[in-house]
């Protein structure tokens, strides 16, 4: 982890990092010594250069810069080839990973749990990539499932992580499909069963899908905007791993800060 | 530097072309009895009895790559055959209950009405049900080999079995075929079918060099003829003309992917509606998939024309897709020295478990044991709803990153 000190100077160059994701851009500005200077996280919208443009500004304004500043600008995130003010692009199987291995060193399993899809990352004592799994074609496990079972529920998303620690009764629910699991929770509420259990058995579930990807071995670090936002999720892999899970600093931003560090690391 | 095209395919287009006209013409003016036949055969017995043969994958391809499957699947589902079986199956069935065909554009009605059906189980037994739909349709006769899968060795007791049902197809087919199977026309389509095995395994060979004058992508078109005209001298010929080719292009050091920086294995089905952009997509990778199990599955060089219903047999039982776990990996492993190969990439075909190694740990174990990077892509042979465009891009894109750092 290098973010002590002061920023590095102009000449030293600074680097931007955009993360055109499903539900929300992400932009993170850092400096020469790979120090974060500024972030922001905007809904992606329809338009993916406008929401990119608007991040990009905002981590600007927080860092304190202007965009002439930057050395370079890239881009990952299934938006990343829409980003066209990007001088380079990277995938966010690559970004999640050099982000993480700039905060926690040797030998880790990255799970990113996103708007529409889950990653497990494996990288290497020595930071190298050895393989990745995402999710199939299918939205359980990711954040779209839980937007859904907070619909159903009828409580704002984010107060559902909230709700669910209030939780009573241990209850499972399926993992399989999105639509299913729908139906299971309907069910269960027509059974009276209460919104806080079905809340936490919904995180369950999300759970359940990211363990069913991959062998959760080595130091687990999770990332991504469910990670960010529904700390429950982080307790029950932790829980069910029986080992603790890192939540390094900026969970959410994390693919868009590798790949202002590719960017770094390309104009270096 | 732009992508070389293949000179043969001049020929190749025409040669198919033919082909698909000459089953036409037999089904309509009756100069022939048609049977249907799965691809690993026995085609070899039912030309040497004169039939004109027509094999429902190869129009199951057409419709995937024509991207034509999905607008029939739904009429097939409806019908009660399940989203999940083999998606050839069901995009098949579905064009004929809509009464569509890739082979109109031929010239042809439709598919070619069948005198007989027959099938060989050794892939799956889906192509059984398959069958039993025409056979249904057409009010005719299905015959069929019920072979072994999950074959560890090949052993005589299992060779015997299956050589037996050979020899029992003999009597029905003589019926509708309305003549006797002449032992030298039987030989001598196995001679010409072993030659055209041979001259394909050459062809696939040849990209074992570097750069591989041939991908996957390339090999999924040019295998037409070993698919559908193994056992006739026009299938030979084409092969002579490919390989010349590709040894011109291995001594001029013309690439299949221009730069080819990385080479990859493909395991399981093609993904028959997306040929066109995962190829172009690999090639801006500088990646080339120079090896796979799906184009050497038409390698029968275990026919012997002095033996022939034994030899039918061991090179039914000896197909890769017939074969348990531990000979697929040993496979694939000499395929991973053979062709020197920086990568492994795994088709999870959703409809097609038979054709997908993934499900039992295989690409794993390989990981570890070769100590290779791998990568599984899911989706399907003709299904393109099990496929998602944004996430198989990512992940390959991802996994040629992987195989670039340092």
């Amino acid at each position: 982890m290098s973010d002590q000190g002061a920023p590095a100077s102009a000449r030293d160059g600074f680097y931007g990092g955009i993360d055109s994701g499903s539900w929300n851009t992400k932009a993170v500005v850092i400096d020469a010594g790979a120090r974060v200077l500024g972030t922001a996280v905007v809904r992606s919208g329809a338009d993916l250069e406008a929401a990119a443009e608007s991040a990009f500004a905002i981590a600007l304004r927080a860092a304190g810069m202007e965009a002439k500043e930057l050395g370079a600008v890239w881009a990952t995130g299934f938006g990343r080839e829409n980003i066209t003010f990007a001088q380079g692009t990277r995938t966010e199987l690559d970004c999640h990973g050099r982000g993480v291995r700039h905060f926690i060193p040797g030998a880790v399993t990255v799970v990113d749990i996103g708007g529409q899809d889950a990653k497990v990352i494996k990288l290497d004592e020595h930071g190298r990539r050895v393989s990745h799994k995402m999710n199939r074609k299918c939205a359980a496990g990711t954040g779209s499932f839980i937007d859904e079972m907070a619909l159903r529920l009828d409580v704002a998303i984010g107060d559902l992580s909230a709700l669910a620690s209030r939780y009573e009764e241990e209850l499972e629910l399926g993992s399989f499909c999105t639509v299913f699991t729908g139906t299971e929770l309907l069910s269960a509420i027509r059974r009276g069963k209460r919104p806080a259990d079905l809340a936490r058995a919904a995180y369950k579930s999300i759970v359940k899908r990211v363990l069913e990807m991959d062998v959760l071995d080595q130091q687990v670090v999770a990332t991504g905007g469910v990670v960010a936002h529904h700390p429950m999720v982080v307790s029950l892999l932790e829980q069910a791993l029986g080992a603790k899970v890192i939540v390094p600093p900026l969970p959410q931003e994390m693919g868009a800060l590798g790949a202002a560090l590719a960017a770094l690391e390309a104009g270096s | 530097m732009p992508r070389a095209e293949f000179r043969s395919t001049e020929r190749l287009r025409p040669l198919m072309a033919d082909y698909y006209r000459g089953l036409g013409a037999a089904a309509r003016d009756k100069t022939a009895p048609v049977a249907w036949c799965t691809s690993v055969g026995p085609a070899e017995l039912l030309r040497a009895l004169g039939f004109e043969v027509h094999f429902p994958e190869n129009h199951g391809a057409m419709l995937g790559a024509l991207r034509q499957a999905n607008d029939y699947l739904p009429r097939a589902h409806a019908l009660g055959y399940s989203p999940d079986i083999c998606s050839y199956l069901s995009s098949d069935v579905g064009a004929f209950l809509a009464g569509r065909s890739p082979l109109e554009r031929f010239g042809l009605e439709g598919v070619p009405k069948a005198d007989v059906l027959v099938f060989n189980t050794n892939q799956c037994h889906d192509v059984r049900h398959w069958f039993e739909f025409y056979g249904r349709a057409f009010k005719v006769p299905v015959l069929g080999v019920t072979s072994f899968r999950d074959v560890d060795e090949v052993t005589a007791p299992l060779v015997d079995a299956v050589a037996r049902q050979f020899e029992d197809l003999v009597p029905p087919l003589e019926q509708v075929a309305g003549t006797r199977l002449g032992a030298d026309r039987l030989q001598a389509t196995l001679e010409r079918s072993v030659a055209c095995s041979r001259l394909w395994k050459a062809c696939l060979e040849t990209a074992a060099r570097r750069p591989s004058p041939l991908s996957f992508f390339d090999g999924c078109i040019q295998m037409g003829p070993a698919v559908v005209l193994r056992g006739t001298e026009e299938a030979c010929a084409y092969y002579r003309l490919l390989l010349a080719e590709l040894e011109e292009r291995v001594r001029a050091g013309t690439g299949a992917v221009p730069g080819e920086r990385f080479r990859l294995y493909w395991d399981g089905m093609p993904i028959w509606g997306k040929l066109k952009d995962l190829s172009g997509l690999f090639e801006r990778l500088s990646a080339c998939i120079v090896a796979s199990t799906y184009c050497n599955s038409w390698v029968f060089e275990a026919l012997d024309p002095a033996d022939p219903f034994r030899s039918m047999a061991r090179a039914s039982l000896e197909l890769f897709i017939a074969r348990a776990e531990g000979p697929k990996e040993r496979y694939i492993e000499r395929m991973v020295e053979g062709f020197e190969l920086d990568g492994l990439v795994f088709h999870d075909a959703r409809t097609c478990p038979n054709n997908s190694n993934t499900r039992y740990g295989m690409p794993g174990r390989l990981r570890v044991r070769l100590k290779i990077p791998v990568l599984t892509i899911d989706g399907d042979l003709n299904d393109l709803r099990c496929y998602s465009e944004e996430q198989s891009k990512t992940s390959i894109e991802g996994f040629i990153e992987q195989l670039a750092e340092p």
